[in-house]
């Protein structure tokens, strides 16, 4: 297991970079100028042209490139062209605002989510199933900006029970995870159940009720155990793309968070920012899927298996060699 | 010996879909006696798993309906217990054993709990003693006890049988169903499953309603067979009388289709034709179709069981003459 992960690991060094040369051509190519962004309309062509070969904007693509990891090598995520502070130090300001928001958003779904999910599965085709997909259909296609502003409206402004923006304590959060959980809940509640019908379909189901099992026994030990391997997955999923697009939320609750960050430097043409922000998060997004990809051995047998190491193979099979001889005898 | 265990009166199974009603069952009427093996053959979709199905009330759920008839088991009529009381009965007084064994077997739970899970559950032991038991019915099947905390992908297809089979014995039940217990496995297992089961059954004096489309299977392990065809038994009785007077046209071509070792025929002589749709039944005789000695009658009235010899009936208006 140890040896998977850091083979899951390593592999990440050849992602990291495919996703930095990417994003590298993309600013590349995307039209906008930092360095007149940076000392405004009024300066002069020369002036933006002597800035541009000041940062180095003018080297070619390659050198850039090889400038940037070099960088990163050495632990350096670069220095924001706007604020001259290191992309490091900000986006570690910045993270636990994110990381808070997606916590409290995706627990909050999975906590709703997931009993939703069963319940409308083990209710099926009955009133209770299809209130249940109704309103995970209409939280599904409702835009989460829209929610979001309702929730301000309602409980910010017309029972003023909660700040309409910023986080300073508790209260703040309470309207954001809101707005953020709504779609996943959805979301999350929709794959529950799927996957929980699909499972108790399945013949060992039958076989646990046959060995007389009490019906909550069968549901939430035999069928949701299996049910929750793909639900796992998708949480996950939320999880990585929140982490690097909770940007809507952040914005409507002013959170300066990470997508906040991120997006202020697409619009300044912060070139390390943008690089620095998409390799971070992306990097977030890979090792939750390993830790995904970990939950799903523990829970699952079967994929364990195949990470166990040789020498435990090896005893495997001397165990059924010896198992074949007392059959055999 | 001719203590009644269970007695299937009149049952009948529909299954509800969104674009019609399927007739699985109708009007069956079956006995098991106290340590007797029953064979329930019949082609696939006859409705034999729905009846073993409906004994144990584990019918998928949304669809599958109990219209009428009662289940006498010990007496008390299983179709009108509660739910609660069910439980107590399924896997405890009547366990069964599954067609699949790849499938019947929680794939990411140990093989011994799993085993040790349903001796636990109706019996007041610890865990740690449920585990003991489970240990000692892996054994008993011929699985060593090393393998407890194994998860069924580590074991082969006949293995995962007998884990089933020991799960299902587990509790040491009356009367178990067994669903082609040995259709998914190949020859060589098969007969192993078969023997153990057969010990198995002696040592306990376990009832067991065996379901299959193997007349050799039958003919060796059965004491009396009930032939099934689209939803209804046409012909039953003991396996001696049935292998040696069968009645029913159905059964005859049952017999007729088996290949002979000892003639010269290349081919095979299977029945011709195809069960009536169970959505839409014919009025008459349900093998009125196919078969070669129908009269113009059979279409017009479900035929009575007629009984020919002393415990074997056949669902056959020609019969009754020959027996007059």
């Amino acid at each position: 297991m140890v040896r998977f992960i850091i083979k899951r690991l390593l592999m990440l060094i050849p992602v990291m970079l495919g996703i930095s040369l990417v994003v590298l051509i993309l600013i590349d190519v995307t039209p906008g100028d930092p360095a007149r962004m940076m000392i405004g309309a009024q300066a002069t062509q020369e002036q933006v042209e002597a800035l541009r070969e000041e940062l180095g904007l003018n080297d070619p693509l390659p050198i850039r490139y090889g400038r940037f990891i070099w960088q990163l090598l050495h632990g350096d995520l670069g220095t924001s062209l706007m604020t001259k502070r290191p992309v490091a130090t900000e986006m570690w300001e910045r993270f636990p605002y994110t990381l808070t928001l997606v916590v409290l958003g995706t627990t909050l779904s999975v906590i709703l989510g997931i009993p939703i999910g069963i319940y409308a599965a083990v209710h099926q085709r009955t009133w209770k199933d299809n209130t249940a997909i109704f309103l995970s259909l209409i939280s599904v296609s409702m835009p989460s900006f829209w929610f979001a502003l309702l929730l301000i409206r309602f409980f910010g402004v017309y029972l003023g029970w909660l700040p309409i923006s910023g986080v300073d304590d508790w209260k703040g959060w309470v309207l954001p995870s809101g707005a953020m959980a709504l779609g996943l809940t959805a979301l999350i509640a929709r794959q529950m159940r799927s996957d929980m019908l699909e499972v108790l379909r399945q013949d060992y189901i039958t076989t646990a009720r046959a060995k007389g099992l009490t019906e909550g026994r069968v549901v939430y030990r035999h069928a949701l155990k299996n049910a929750m391997i793909p639900v796992i997955m998708v949480i996950g999923g939320i999880f990585g793309v929140m982490l690097g697009g909770s940007l809507i939320t952040e914005v409507i609750y002013s959170i300066p968070g990470l997508g906040q960050y991120i997006m202020t430097g697409l619009y300044n043409r912060d070139y390390p920012v943008i690089q620095s922000g998409v390799l971070i998060v992306s990097a977030l997004f890979a090792v939750i899927i390993l830790i995904v990809d970990v939950i799903f051995a523990l829970v699952d047998p079967r994929i364990r298996s195949q990470y166990t190491r040789k020498e435990k193979r090896k005893a495997g099979r001397q165990l059924a060699k010896e198992t074949k001889t007392v059959e055999t005898s | 010996m001719d203590e009644k265990l269970l007695e299937i009166r009149n049952l009948a199974v529909e299954y509800h879909t969104d674009e019609a009603v399927v007739y699985a069952v109708n009007n069956v009427n079956l006995t098991v006696k106290k340590g007797e093996t029953i064979g329930l053959v019949g082609e696939t979709g006859a409705g034999k798993t729905t009846i073993a199905r409906s004994i144990l009330r584990i019918l998928p759920p949304p669809t599958a309906r109990i219209v009428s008839g009662e289940i006498l088991f010990n007496s008390t009529d299983l179709l009108k217990l509660s739910e609660k009381e069910m439980q107590k009965v399924r896997g405890n007084k009547i366990a069964m054993i599954f067609q699949d064994p790849m499938t019947a077997l929680n794939p990411i739970e140990t093989v011994g709990f799993q085993i040790a899970e349903a001796i636990q559950r109706h019996n007041k032991i610890t865990h740690f003693e449920a585990e003991k038991r489970a240990c000692d019915m892996l054994e008993m099947v011929g699985i060593p006890m090393e393998r407890y905390s194994e998860y069924p992908h580590q074991f082969s297809g006949g293995m995962k049988q007998r884990v089933v089979i020991a799960m299902a014995l587990s509790c040491n039940p009356e009367l178990l169903l067994a669903d082609e217990p040995t259709t998914a496995l190949d020859v060589t297992i098969q007969a192993q499953v078969l023997d153990m089961m057969e010990s198995l059954k002696k040592r306990l004096g376990t009832s067991v309603v065996l379901i299959t489309h193997d007349l050799g299977v039958v003919a060796d392990t059965c004491d009396s067979v009930a032939v099934v065809y689209a939803g209804e038994i046409v012909e039953r009785g003991t396996v001696e009388h049935i292998f040696d007077f069968a009645a029913h046209p159905y059964t005859l071509g049952l017999f007729g289709s088996l290949p002979q070792l000892d003639s010269k025929e290349r081919r095979l002589k299977p029945i011709k034709g195809m069960m009536p749709d169970p959505t839409n039944l014919p009025p008459g005789c349900r093998f009125y179709e196919r078969c070669p000695e129908a009269i113009k009658e059979c279409a017009e009235a479900p035929p009575p069981d007629v009984e020919v010899a002393p415990g074997h009936t056949v669902k056959c208006i020609r019969v009754k003459g020959d027996a007059a």
